[in-house]
């Protein structure tokens, strides 16, 4: 057991805790964070991924005590920013969403890619994604999401 | 009033995107227990002797011996213990859980119970038949005897891993002797029957609840009853909340998967390259249990045909039994199978006889008023001519089929035709599931729909909604669709077969229509169930009739190109054409023909589940490999109407629809890319590349 301390959703947090246990877990158990989503638990799926330091990870794959004085930014803060909500209209409206599960993470994969390449061509999309599987949609219409929120939110990335 | 094909947003995206939606793992509990399953670690044997750990205080261990109704699952065959009492048939089969409430711990005693048993000889080859079918139509196989040419092949398919990204889970309390189960499910009333059935008990004592679905494409069709058996089992012994979920690896090694199969086919042509008859004999691997294997057989059967029709059939199959994880549904239910064969078959047969495939195809497509496979009849307009030619226009097929015939071209483009029986094969739907709608109108006027239909994804939640709005003429916010909770809606049947939106939608417009004639009353109830169009008639024993109310039309063209020095597959585009009658919402449905389409493509080329010696050799996502953006081909789909008369708006099925066609279409793209014929998936490169070196 170890206090560790970081920025969670824009706030400072601490917490005592065996330096082993997943950020998955932390995030989901002792913060309710249920948008953060366990698909493989081994960094396949990215229905874990959240923002450490505004790069995308696998929270399944982290250990708590790499966490330290790291900003984390999960599916409930990222969904406060005007970002989002671009991100939430175009998704909507393109139908982006189905079953949902691989959604929270798509989103933050999404905001990571924008984030670093406002302007991505479909190819840099499609490697964008690339580490967040979608079992529903044949990735199309979020590709076309994507593409919608560059239009709709230029100027925001 | 606006054409209800017109997309409407989601009514539950935003939640889904925001994190705010709750699937089963996000659902809080206070001192909620943990069971983990105890596996069995060889894949035949008699349980001789279980040594059991010290349980520390609030530990619990729950076996067969603690199920107070009959240890079976019900399925359709009832031959799958709940916990097995001695004899074990597969490798990691159940035997026993241990619950308490810290995980870990329980994790430890899991591993710390020893088990002593005497090992059998388990079965592995396709020999030990459990179901045998035969049915014929016309002449049967009489034509091969006056054949002009014969021609023959065997095709062979492999396993497919339903995939969904939320794995199967549930968690379950008591309230005195009462238990309810919320579970990732496809089917509530399944569930449910299944536990009364374990716990011995009355109806009243079982609630079975619907929380957001992660993906389902069968795999939570029946699989999830043997769970929830096994929980409410530990639950009524133990009587606290008990959470019982799988991860990924364990959710691959033990739940169902499409069962391989095996198809023989032989054809019977005359003078004019028509087909005379077909033989065919088809074998399905069902693992170590066979609860719906037979049905599936059944679809793969009546599927025979493909599109076309032939006058004279001869049709064989068999399930076999083998000590293996039990297979089961999957989206396309024994037709992604068959259209692999027969579509594969049916281009091998023209490039046999030396004619274009597609005329020779063409020459053969069924048409309204023809008899199916099983003697039954297309009622309906068959549109496919203008749909074929649709599909060849916007994918520029010809021109592309002649250019990559060039010897030196790496490229290659395919194409299949295909239907999708609606609804379950036979007499099903009106003998067994007799399907229940109500919709209630509350005194502030809006309207409940309760039905037992899950929304997994597919949009039923939104899809159901627009109906009745449309028909009350009232704003969608009025209509009420919540999470089913069998203590609150009757048994409109599983969430299986294509049969949501034609025959529950079907249904929920009936009574919406009704509704509106009474709209002047406040507050009251509308029922309706399931009636069988009159002039469906289907013999089980025999396979006589109409096995369908309705059959989906469609059409995939893929392109691919394949590196010719890895023999990597490159899926460049897809385009398909499909009638579904009319679309309830345009977007959802051509959300449905993307998804359903990377399956089916990914299951002909890229997906590879294989076992040795009943060990599967993959089981997580780092082995099993599914498409990701990178493998995703540009989609375009054209949808055409032809309203089903009995469909709510004219809708017929969608689901599986999307996905039967893809692994042809894409084999056949690779076929003419590496010039040889493929006659088994998933085209892995090293199969592409062993018969390119042998020829």
């Amino acid at each position: 057991m170890a206090k560790i301390k970081f920025q969670l959703n824009g706030k400072p947090v601490s917490l005592e805790t065996d330096l082993n246990r997943r950020l998955l877990d932390v995030l989901r158990e002792d913060f309710s964070l249920t948008g953060v989503k366990e698909g493989c638990g081994e960094g396949e799926c990215g229905a874990c991924a959240v923002l450490l330091d505004h790069e995308i990870v696998n929270s399944c794959s982290v250990p708590i005590a790499n966490v330290m004085n790291k900003d984390i930014v999960t599916i409930e803060g990222y969904s406060t920013t005007s970002r989002y909500q671009v991100l939430r209209e175009a998704f909507e409206e393109e139908g982006a969403v189905q079953c949902g599960f691989c959604t929270p993470g798509m989103m933050i994969a999404s905001e990571s890619l924008l984030h670093k390449n406002p302007n991505p061509t479909d190819e840099e999309i499609k490697i964008g994604l690339s580490g967040n599987l979608c079992r529903c949609t044949g990735y199309n219409m979020i590709i076309k999401a994507i593409k919608r929120a560059m239009k709709d939110g230029d100027g925001k990335w | 009033m606006s054409d209800i094909s017109k997309s409407i947003r989601k009514t539950d995206a935003a939640e889904k995107i925001s994190g705010q939606a709750k699937y089963v793992a996000d659902l809080k509990f206070d001192h909620i227990l943990h069971a983990l399953t105890v596996r069995s670690r060889i894949p035949s044997g008699i349980i001789k002797n279980i040594i059991l750990p010290d349980l520390p205080n609030g530990y619990y261990s729950v076996d067969a011996s603690d199920v107070p109704g009959k240890n079976v699952v019900k399925i359709i065959l009832e031959d799958q213990p709940i916990f097995p009492k001695t004899e074990v048939t597969y490798l990691h089969e159940p035997i026993l859980l241990i619950v308490g409430p810290d995980k870990a711990k329980v994790k430890e005693l899991v591993n710390q119970v020893q088990i002593e048993y005497e090992e059998t000889t388990p079965v592995f080859e396709w020999v030990d038949s459990v179901i045998h079918y035969h049915f014929e139509k016309g002449d049967g196989s009489k034509p091969f005897t006056k054949a002009n040419r014969i021609i023959q092949y065997d095709y062979e398919t492999g396993y497919q891993e339903q995939a969904y990204i939320e794995p199967q889970g549930f968690v379950g309390y008591t309230e005195d002797e009462k238990v309810t189960l919320v579970g990732s499910i496809q089917c509530p009333y399944y569930v449910k029957n299944a536990v009364i059935q374990a716990l011995g008990t009355t109806e009243d004592q079982v609630r079975v609840i619907q929380p957001s679905i992660g993906g389902a494409f069968g795999g939570k069709e029946e699989f999830p009853s043997l769970m929830a058996c096994q929980l409410a089992v530990a639950l009524r012994k133990i009587k606290q909340p008990i959470s019982m979920m799988y991860d990924r690896e364990e959710d691959m090694l033990v739940t169902t998967k499409r069962h391989p199969a095996k198809i023989h086919f032989e054809a019977a042509l005359d003078e004019s390259n028509h087909i005379q008859s077909i033989r065919t004999n088809v074998g399905i691997d069902g693992g170590a249990n066979t609860g719906l294997s037979g049905v599936v057989l059944s679809r793969a059967l009546i599927a025979c045909t493909g599109a076309y029709t032939i006058d004279h059939l001869d049709v064989s199959g068999d399930v076999f039994r083998t000590n293996t994880v039990p297979n089961g549904a999957f989206r396309g239910f024994g037709a992604p199978q068959m259209y692999f064969a027969i579509e594969m078959f049916m281009e091998h047969i023209a490039l046999d006889l030396g004619v274009d495939p597609v005329t020779f195809r063409h020459n053969h497509l069924a048409k309204q008023g023809d008899h199916t496979s099983t003697n039954g009849t297309f009622r309906d307009p068959i549109i496919m001519d203008e749909m074929i030619e649709k599909a060849m226009e916007i994918s520029d097929f010809k021109a592309k089929r002649k250019l990559y015939d060039d010897p030196k071209s790496n490229r290659g483009i395919g194409m299949s035709w295909f239907f999708h029986g609606c609804g379950f094969t036979g007499s099903g739907e009106a003998n067994i599931i007799k399907a229940k709608v109500r919709l209630h109108k509350e005194k502030d006027g809006t309207v409940q729909i309760l039905v037992a239909a899950v929304d997994m994804g597919q949009g039923i939640r939104t899809t159901l909604r627009k109906v009745v709005s449309q028909i009350l003429e009232i704003p969608i916010q009025q209509v009420v669709f919540d999470f089913p909770d069998t203590d609150k809606v009757p048994d409109s049947g599983p969430t299986v077969a294509s049969r949501t939106m034609m025959i529950v939608g079907g249904l929920v417009a009936r009574a919406a229509k009704t509704m509106k004639e009474r709209w002047q009353e406040t507050s009251f109830t509308v029922e309706k169930q399931y009636e069988q169009p009159s002039y469906i008639k289907f013999d089980e024993e025999t396979f006589q009739g109409d096995a369908y109310p309705a059959y989906s039309w469609g059409i995939n063209i893929l392109e691919v190109e394949v590196d010719p020095v890895t023999y990597q597959v490159s899926v460049l585009h897809a385009w398909s054409v499909y009638d579904v009658g009319k679309a309830i919402d345009e977007r959802i449905v051509l959300g449905q023909a993307d998804g359903g389409l990377a399956q089916g493509v990914a299951y002909g080329y890229l997906e590879v589940m294989r076992h040795e010696s009943g060990v599967l050799k993959q089981k997580n996502m780092t082995d099993y490999i599914i498409p990701t953006a990178m493998d995703a081909p540009t989609m375009e789909t054209v949808l055409y109407e032809n309203p089903y008369a009995y469909g709510p708006y004219g809708a017929k099925g969608v689901g599986e629809l999307t996905l039967v066609g893809g692994a042809p279409a894409v084999a056949q793209a690779i076929e003419q890319a590496v010039k040889q014929r493929i006659t088994k998936i998933p085209a892995t490169p090293e199969y592409l590349m062993e018969l390119v070196n042998n020829g």
